[in-house]
């Protein structure tokens, strides 16, 4: 997500600092607590509250019996996968073209993956029906072909493929740039080829920050609710995923159902950030171990050490 | 950066360059390039009145003004907040600071749709904290003060993630220089601190308005969407749509996206502007 410490950045160093008398900072840490309790874990442990607030058994059944829930979750489970796949390739051919090449245009290019973060989600699905809807320009071909895209699986890839598009490559980009061309460069010269450079030598380089992107982008797919909202139609049982069936049941007053999908939901917000704090701590040990080979070995192109 | 003499298109010694670039480019062009421009041939269609009169309406003006106004303000709130978290982050010890640190994150990794259910739900007259706010006359759901708490709540990490980098960089010589020039801690930070957390401080504030303004997910379930009211412009555009209004939709759309580049160019801006400080 844009805004989010590049991993580059987290490489810390050590520090002294004038130590704040006690009171003053058993007082900031107090409120920086309060805000952190009322603003997120609150809402939290709310969540799951509200779940189990009739039982196990009715969490259970709110879950498993409904069908347009289960269908919900299995459409959810399809969606995310297939676009953090097309992300991934994506994220790839990008960081590899604009850490390894310079070209001019890189830095526009480098701007524009950021688009996706500066469109409203609801906006990125309103382009998609304009193009695909029935009205749309090429509606009227997809429909006598029997193509469906708008209020149908394809337009919710599509929709989730464009909100979550910058995440990987994000990640991959300063990870590459700071690891520097030199062993693929090494690798080229004692006769690897493309294919086995990549395989052998920058995706082991590269692999927890990719996971890290991954994961990010995994996340954003399977709660996104504005883009796919639009292009969804929500016909229940076909084309709701998981947030979208929350926020139906809640419109038709079925708290304890609405809140066991949000439970779902909650629980892969947790997992994603516990997966965060442990690839953070691998990538980072990762790249001080790249930063540190490579300074005496090309002392003439100095990089700048964090 | 080129440097004087180095040619425009540098020596090419590793492979893959035509075909990441070629699948890069096309990649960009079918998902986000043709969509746009879609956008664009839609609103076109429409003539300078009829553009004016789809996204100048009184229901339209009163979206813009109130999307604009709770991204402002919490933006605005989340600047204190992210500093103050972002502080005793890098200054202090305390204990489960590695968890308090990682559940900072949590509004970038909980689907917008469960953070506006469970603030519904929370600030209702029996919620868990309606119950004690609405007898003070604090409405923190169904109103325009909901809003501004959901997307406090969504922006939270923004300013706190680029404050903190920055303050760890700060070296401890500097305080020390004016402490031992007989600064008192508040004048240190006052007249030390803060001047170099300006950029990073104002990066997160476009962020998270940026953000803001776009914002849906959350919004929806917590602001009761009345018209004139409590309606952001995103909501307006879905509600045209679903009306069959496609090229007032498109318009509408047009206003928030110039709004959100214009931020996107000022973040990029910001971004060089604070690069200056970090050396």
């Amino acid at each position: 997500m844009k805004g989010e410490r590049p991993l580059v950045a987290a490489v810390s160093s050590e520090r002294r600092f004038a130590q704040d008398p006690l009171w003053l900072r058993a007082t900031l840490i107090l409120l920086g607590v309060a805000i952190v309790a009322g603003l997120i874990v609150v809402p939290i442990v709310n969540v799951f509250y509200q779940a189990l607030s009739h039982g196990v058994g009715t969490y259970w059944i709110n879950l498993v019996r409904d069908p347009d829930t289960r269908h919900s979750i299995l459409l959810t489970i399809i969606v995310a996968p297939v676009s953090v796949a097309l992300n991934v390739i994506f994220g790839i051919s990008a960081a590899w073209a604009l850490t390894r090449f310079r070209f001019p245009g890189r830095a526009l290019l480098l701007t524009s993956i950021d688009l996706p973060f500066a469109i409203s989600p609801v906006v990125a699905g309103l382009m998609f029906v304009l193009l695909f809807g029935l009205q749309g320009y090429f509606g009227q071909w997809l429909r006598s072909h029997g193509i469906p895209v708008i209020f149908a699986l394809p337009g919710l890839i599509l929709a989730t493929t464009f909100v979550t598009l910058p995440f990987v490559a994000r990640e991959l980009i300063p990870v590459m740039e700071a690891i520097g061309p030199d062993e693929e460069t090494a690798a080229l010269s004692l006769g690897a080829g493309g294919w086995q450079i990549f395989r052998r030598i920058t995706l082991p380089n590269i692999k927890w920050g990719l996971l890290y992107g991954v994961i990010l982008c995994n996340a954003r797919a399977m709660g996104e609710f504005g883009a796919v909202y639009v292009v969804s139609g929500h016909i229940a049982g076909q084309t709701d995923t998981m947030p979208l069936r929350v926020q139906k049941l809640f419109d038709e007053y079925n708290n304890p159902g609405s809140f066991a999908v949000a439970s779902l939901l909650t629980s892969l917000a947790l997992v994603t950030l516990l997966a965060k704090v442990t690839l953070e701590r691998k990538t980072r040990r990762e790249l001080a171990a790249a930063l540190a080979v490579e300074t005496p070995i090309e002392p003439l192109t100095s990089r700048e050490s964090p | 950066m080129r440097v004087i003499g180095q040619p425009l298109f540098s020596r090419r010694v590793l492979p893959g360059f035509g075909l990441s670039l070629g699948f890069t480019l096309a990649y960009l062009t079918v998902l986000v390039v043709v969509p746009l421009a879609a956008c664009l041939a839609k609103v076109s269609s429409l003539t300078g009145s009829q553009f004016v009169s789809a996204v100048w309406t009184e229901r339209a003006r009163a979206a813009y003004m109130l999307t604009f106004g709770v991204s402002c303000a919490a933006a605005v709130i989340n600047v204190p907040l992210g500093l103050l978290l972002a502080w005793i982050l890098v200054r202090y010890e305390f204990p489960f600071k590695r968890v308090f640190d990682s559940l900072i994150d949590l509004p970038f990794a909980l689907p917008t749709a469960v953070a506006g259910l469970v603030y519904a739900n929370l600030y209702v007259a029996n919620g868990w904290l309606g119950r004690f706010l609405i007898p003070l006359g604090i409405y923190g759901a169904y109103s325009r003060f909901a809003i501004v708490l959901v997307l406090t709540f969504i922006g939270l990490p923004f300013v706190v993630r680029t404050v903190q980098p920055v303050l760890e960089t700060i070296d401890a010589e500097i305080e020390e220089a004016a402490a031992s020039l007989g600064a008192t801690r508040l004048q240190t930070f006052f007249r030390v601190l803060l001047p170099s957390l300006i950029p990073a401080l104002t990066t997160g504030f476009a962020l998270t308005f940026a953000r803001s303004l776009g914002e849906y997910g959350s919004v929806v379930f917590v602001s009761g969407n009345i018209m004139f009211k409590t309606e952001i412009a995103p909501v307006l555009i879905v509600s045209q749509l679903e009306e069959y209004h496609y090229a007032e939709a498109t318009a509408i759309a047009l206003v928030l996206l110039a709004g959100s580049f214009a931020m996107l160019a000022a973040i990029n801006t910001l971004e060089r502007w604070s690069r200056r400080y970090e050396r």
